[in-house]
């Protein structure tokens, strides 16, 4: 096995060397991951702040069974979108296996229950240290929604970016229903699991090094947003 | 936050399919013909020659075969003769066409507890192994090295499943992991010469045992039936096994080379 410096310096050189394979490779892993995270929160953010302020009966049971699929494995739910999209599953015929929108569906069943219960929590919070001024508006709760997401806009961005962790990392889904196809549905995870069956094991982990760093920079990205718009600068005008 | 969902809407407007193009076969193939780098060298020139993308879906025979079954490939690529021909008998697979063999190897670690290095008789170097005690690293997952090595197990009268989770450890993986899992356990394991060539993490194992005829490995190709599955690409499907077949897809395979030797021999006959 070799050291951890050969592995950063070729991690390094793959990066600067604009390999345009490895290029691809990280594009096609954002477009895929930053796709079914937006579909995600656009999905979760509203069900977590639903379940916050709303008040209806199965509640309770609706939070718990969100929060336990947090924690779903990647190869089942690779399986079952698998099984679904399969030319001879139920959905075969829209053609998606083995696509990257094959991928996209799967991360979003991943990631949506993550963007849900964690919003959830952090509205239900926000909720009660503002119940006081949002009864005195006379809102409904639901009507409440927009408001709590707009002040909760800071903890929920964590919330969107530990979705998107959850997707950019995982390889079970994806390698299941995009099936690794080189130039159509191979990301930086299933490369990484491809060169480490290869015993590949230093390009592995330098690819490995490059997915963590391409993850440091959205994450760095999103803290600047956040920054400016903490400060009050117009960044949403 | 607006600027936010602008830039997400404009990116999902941009994720609209780009699946209309050029014609493609999704071909469902094995590690092997994956891992040691055949399938890269010599698809560009199909490709050049006919416009045909082939998308290759690498896994363990077991699961390619399984996947076909499903109408989830045109072409299936794979080795494990049995398993091939019953797919076709049942209706599956149009015919099977040999393309190429090579050969399994038996690996090990330097030291050699069973005392194996150097014999040509598998199914006596597997005894020994069992005798010794000493660890075995099997796949454990239906693909076609699975099913040849249970196949020498068998000969051996070794009953394998006893000693699971003792010294015969199925990792239940493909070939890669199943090797690294080996090298790291300083275990034997069975796998195909090709892979093993173009292996990176051989760490001190070397091969001990090769040359027994009962190692052959015979890969065939088999056309899913677009009478079970009609969206099957049937023209551009055989298209692609004529040409593996024909001239020049042998010479490509005969030419393909890991560090300067041979690892697949052409065998297709004359159809």
């Amino acid at each position: 096995m070799t050291g951890f410096g050969e592995t950063l310096g070729q991690a390094l050189w793959l990066i600067l060397s604009g390999d345009a394979d490895l290029w691809a490779i990280i594009l096609l892993s954002l477009r895929v991951s930053l796709t079914a995270l937006a579909i995600a929160t656009l999905i979760g953010l509203p069900l977590g702040a639903a379940l916050a302020v709303g008040r209806f009966p199965g509640r309770r049971t609706v939070i718990t069974i969100v929060s336990a699929m947090m924690g779903l494995p990647p190869v089942v739910v690779g399986l079952a979108v698998y099984l679904m999209l399969s030319a001879s599953g139920p959905f075969g015929i829209f053609d998606l296996l083995y696509t990257p929108a094959a991928m996209i569906i799967a991360q979003v069943v991943l990631v949506t229950p993550i963007v849900a219960a964690l919003s959830r929590q952090v509205i239900a919070d926000l909720h009660t240290d503002l119940a006081e001024q949002l009864d005195s508006f006379g809102l409904r709760p639901l009507a409440r929604i927009p408001t709590l997401l707009w002040e909760g806009r800071t903890s929920l961005m964590t919330v969107v970016l530990a979705g998107f962790g959850r997707a950019i990392a995982e390889v079970g889904a994806v390698i299941i229903v995009g099936g690794n196809i080189n130039h159509v549905t191979r990301v930086m995870t299933t490369a990484i699991a491809l060169e480490t069956s290869k015993g590949n094991l230093t390009l592995a982990l330098a690819l490995g090094t490059v997915l963590i760093t391409m993850a440091i920079a959205i994450n760095a990205l999103v803290g600047v947003l956040g920054a400016r718009a903490r400060s009050g600068v117009p960044a949403h005008a | 936050m607006r600027m936010i969902f602008l830039f997400l809407a404009g990116w999902l407007a941009a994720m609209a399919p780009a699946l209309a193009g050029e014609r493609h076969i999704l071909l469902q193939s094995t590690t092997s013909t994956q891992n040691s780098g055949l399938l890269d060298a010599i698809l560009p020139a199909f490709e050049a020659a006919t416009g045909i993308e082939v998308r290759v879906v690498a896994v363990g025979t077991g699961q390619a075969i399984r996947n076909a079954e499903r109408g989830d490939g045109d072409v299936l690529l794979v080795h494990a003769r049995a398993a091939e021909e019953a797919f076709v008998a049942a209706g599956w697979g149009v015919a099977r066409h040999d393309v190429m063999f090579n050969d399994f190897v038996l690996v090990g670690p330097q030291d050699d507890p069973a005392g194996i290095a150097g014999g040509a008789d598998a199914v006596a170097a597997l005894a020994a192994i069992a005798a010794a005690d000493a660890p075995f690293a099997s796949r454990g997952d239906r693909s076609g090295t699975h099913l040849a090595e249970l196949a020498l197990w068998a000969d051996t009268g070794v009953d394998v499943a006893a000693a699971s989770g003792g010294w015969y450890r199925e990792t239940g993986s493909g070939m890669g992991a199943t090797l690294n899992t080996g090298v790291g356990l300083d275990a034997y394991v069975l796998t195909d010469r090709a892979t093993w060539a173009a292996f990176g993490n051989k760490g001190g194992h070397t091969i001990l045992v090769e040359g027994d005829p009962r190692l052959h490995n015979p890969y065939g190709v088999i056309l899913v039936n677009p009478a079970r599955h009609p969206h099957v690409d049937a023209e551009a499907g055989q298209a692609f096994i004529d040409w593996l077949t024909g001239p020049e897809g042998q010479a490509a395979i005969a030419d393909f080379r890991v560090d300067g030797a041979q690892v697949f021999f052409p065998s297709a006959g004359p159809s």
